[in-house]
């Protein structure tokens, strides 16, 4: 009788040590790779960003890994001689239309196709997933010739209007499923309540989206930032360049990489969605795995 | 406050036919409660009349007024929704505040309204929470102080006491009873609870299969069920419906037991129907062997085996006696229903 319970007490103590060492192998030191591996990158170029050219091109005397003598040249060199400001400025100010552009035609197509349940509507959905299979680097040749014959060449307009046709569909799919989630009821009651189409889904669907709505944004406005093919193609001039497009034509001379130029600027660049994420990170996770109700 | 007036509502989804030709009408300030087994059309009407679905055929009228083609929100009706449907982003004052603000109406009135209301429902203290922050006997109450604070002309119920548990369910019974009283207003209760709607209804609807089987007053409906499938459905313990045909002088069940019939009986009976309540005990009745025995205090329920047949009877007397031991029982010859081969009731 003693016996049994002695042991069934011990059982769980030693489960429980058992468990700790476990987690440390199963979570704790996988888990530690996985950063290291992810997050290397981003340290290889912060630490190139401020390393002066002679440590930059120089392992045998220094160590690649670390900066001996921090230096801001590259950052002054990519803010005053260069047009980086503009660039900069162009990104976001196409990134922030072509999200904002992007959400508010998606947010109205999802909600019909979801809601509104017209005739036809699930083959509506099926061909604006389809349209987001059409890969850019085909589709950016018609493209092409519109943006030119509507005199939108070389402008930030080129892309705040060839962006949404992926961001479109990919916030579309992204909000059908958030609707979804959003119990049918809530919008009948609002009906007979007295509620007109447009007010239920400002003051009920909108207001309980918000989850799915923030990752949309995120989503849209990180690819927007990041997307190179058109703009490659639809900006010529110097300045109205992209931060992406930018530092690869214009940091590149002939086949000289200016390496902490480079890095610089990739680093500036990526600040702003990085501080951007950070606001919303605990919304962009729910969103995703589907939690949040009520 | 108004009339309602259901006539021949059909209904169809896509090739489905939900609703064959409902006809119902409804005076002003009556309690109806429609009631049916699950998937019979009971909310599908329910929504037909509130204007969620529309109407496949006939003619729904609210006050008079044919509303085929009138949306919800000019129905002038309230509805309240199985799972509450209470806005989760706003407080209980916005919840029961928002028709209000979507008509417009001045500050002071949606205040007074929703002051008013939450006295009623005694939601004085919870005005200012959330939804997620209630119980469920909380929500359901502010449900109707939605519904109550536009003082509609039809109150619209689907099953709203079925998240609810048995204690609250019976407490919240009795308040929307008293309330609908209070208010005199017109409303329509989906339930499939029997019990609810015995107790709740002017007028009781018992649909089956996207038909009505009858309606009628509860005690009209207990008294005198139609037919098989009220009968079956009305009451608690449900009565006891014993397939057979008159011979012998008596009722012979296919079981094989004999019981007697109402003095002056003829026809054709198919099924002989006795409530379990309406069994005595008597020592010149029939014999049968116990069971089981199930006391619940008030009573004693006790089903016994006659011949072949099964039967249950209901006795305010306490019952002494074990399974196995013989216990006579005499029906209430008064209160017999006998039922023709069609199912319905022979008069
Ligand atoms: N939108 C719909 N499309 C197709 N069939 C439907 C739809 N809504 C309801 N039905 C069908 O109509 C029938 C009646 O449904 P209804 O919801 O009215 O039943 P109910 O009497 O309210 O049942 P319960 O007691 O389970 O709520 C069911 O068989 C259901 O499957
Ligand atoms: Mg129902």
């Amino acid at each position: 009788m003693t016996e049994a319970t002695n042991s069934a007490t011990a059982a769980p103590e030693m489960l429980s040590w058992d468990s700790k060492s476990r987690r440390v192998v199963m979570l704790y030191v996988p888990l530690a790779c996985f950063l290291l591996i992810l997050l290397f990158p981003f340290y290889w170029m912060g630490v190139t960003a401020f390393k002066p050219n002679a440590e930059l091109y120089d392992f045998a005397q220094h160590n690649p890994f670390w900066i001996t003598s921090p230096t801001l040249d590259h950052i002054k060199h990519l803010l005053f001689n260069t047009s980086y400001p503009s660039w900069l400025w162009t990104t976001m100010l196409v990134s922030i239309a072509a999200t904002f552009l992007s959400l508010f035609a998606s947010t109205l197509a999802a909600y019909s196709i979801q809601r509104l349940r017209f005739r036809g509507s699930q083959y509506v959905g099926l061909a604006i997933y389809l349209a987001y299979l059409v890969p850019p680097s085909i589709l950016f040749i018609p493209l092409a010739t519109m943006v030119v014959q509507l005199g939108l060449f070389d402008t930030p307009f080129a892309l705040i209007l060839t962006y949404p046709t992926f961001l479109v569909p990919f916030c579309t799919w992204l909000l059908i499923g958030y609707f979804k989630s959003i119990p049918y009821e809530l919008e009948e009651c609002a009906l007979i309540d007295g509620a007109s189409r447009l007010q239920i889904l400002r003051q009920i669907t909108l207001p309980l989206a918000i989850p799915g709505l923030i990752s949309a944004g995120i989503f849209s406005f990180t690819l927007s930032w990041n997307e190179f093919i058109y703009a490659l193609a639809f900006i010529q001039s110097s300045e109205n360049k992209t931060v992406p497009v930018a530092i690869l034509t214009e940091l590149v001379t002939g086949d000289v990489y200016q390496w902490g130029a480079l890095m610089a600027g990739s680093l500036l660049g990526s600040l702003p969605v990085a501080i951007f994420y950070s606001f919303f990170v605990d919304y962009y996770v729910s969103s995703l795995t589907g939690a949040v109700k009520e | 406050m108004a009339t309602v007036s259901v006539r021949q509502a059909k209904k169809v989804f896509g090739s489905t036919k939900i609703l064959h030709g409902v006809d119902v009408e409804i005076a002003d300030g009556e309690f109806v409660v429609l009631v049916g087994p699950s998937g019979c059309g009971k909310s599908t009407l329910l929504r037909m009349i509130a204007g969620l679905e529309n109407i496949s055929g006939g003619e729904i009228a609210i006050g008079g007024r044919v509303v085929n083609n009138v949306p919800p929100k000019d129905r002038d009706i309230a509805m309240v929704f199985q799972n509450y449907a209470l806005y989760p982003h706003m407080t209980v004052r916005e919840n029961m505040a928002f028709s209000m603000k979507l008509a417009k109406a001045p500050a002071s009135v949606m205040e007074e309204e929703v002051n008013r209301a939450a006295k009623i429902l005694g939601l004085d203290a919870l005005l200012d929470r959330y939804p997620r922050q209630l119980s469920g006997g909380q929500r359901q109450r502010v449900a109707m102080g939605r519904a109550i604070v536009r003082h509609p002309q039809v109150f619209l119920f689907d099953e709203p006491l079925s998240n609810l548990d048995a204690k609250l369910r019976v407490q919240m019974r009795s308040e929307i009873k008293e309330l609908q009283q209070r208010l005199a207003t017109t409303t329509i209760y989906v339930t499939h609870d029997q019990i609810e709607a015995m107790t709740m209804a002017d007028q009781i609807v018992v649909m089956n299969g996207g038909r009505i089987e009858q309606a009628g007053a509860p005690l009209a409906l207990y008294d005198r069920p139609a037919n098989l499938f009220v009968a079956g459905f009305i009451g608690s313990p449900a009565m006891n419906l014993l397939p057979g045909r008159i011979a012998d002088g008596g009722f012979r069940t296919d079981g094989g037991a004999l019981l007697p019939l109402p003095p002056g009986t003829s026809g054709n009976a198919a099924t002989y129907g006795i409530r379990p309540e309406h069994l005595m005990l008597a020592d010149d009745g029939v014999e049968g062997t116990i069971v089981i025995v199930e006391p619940t205090g008030s009573e004693t329920q006790v089903t016994l085996r006659i011949g072949e047949t099964q039967i249950i009877g209901a006795f305010r007397e306490r019952v002494q006696g074990r399974p196995g031991d013989p216990l006579r029982v005499m029906p209430d010859l008064s209160l017999v229903h006998l039922f023709g081969p069609d199912g319905n009731r022979l008069s």
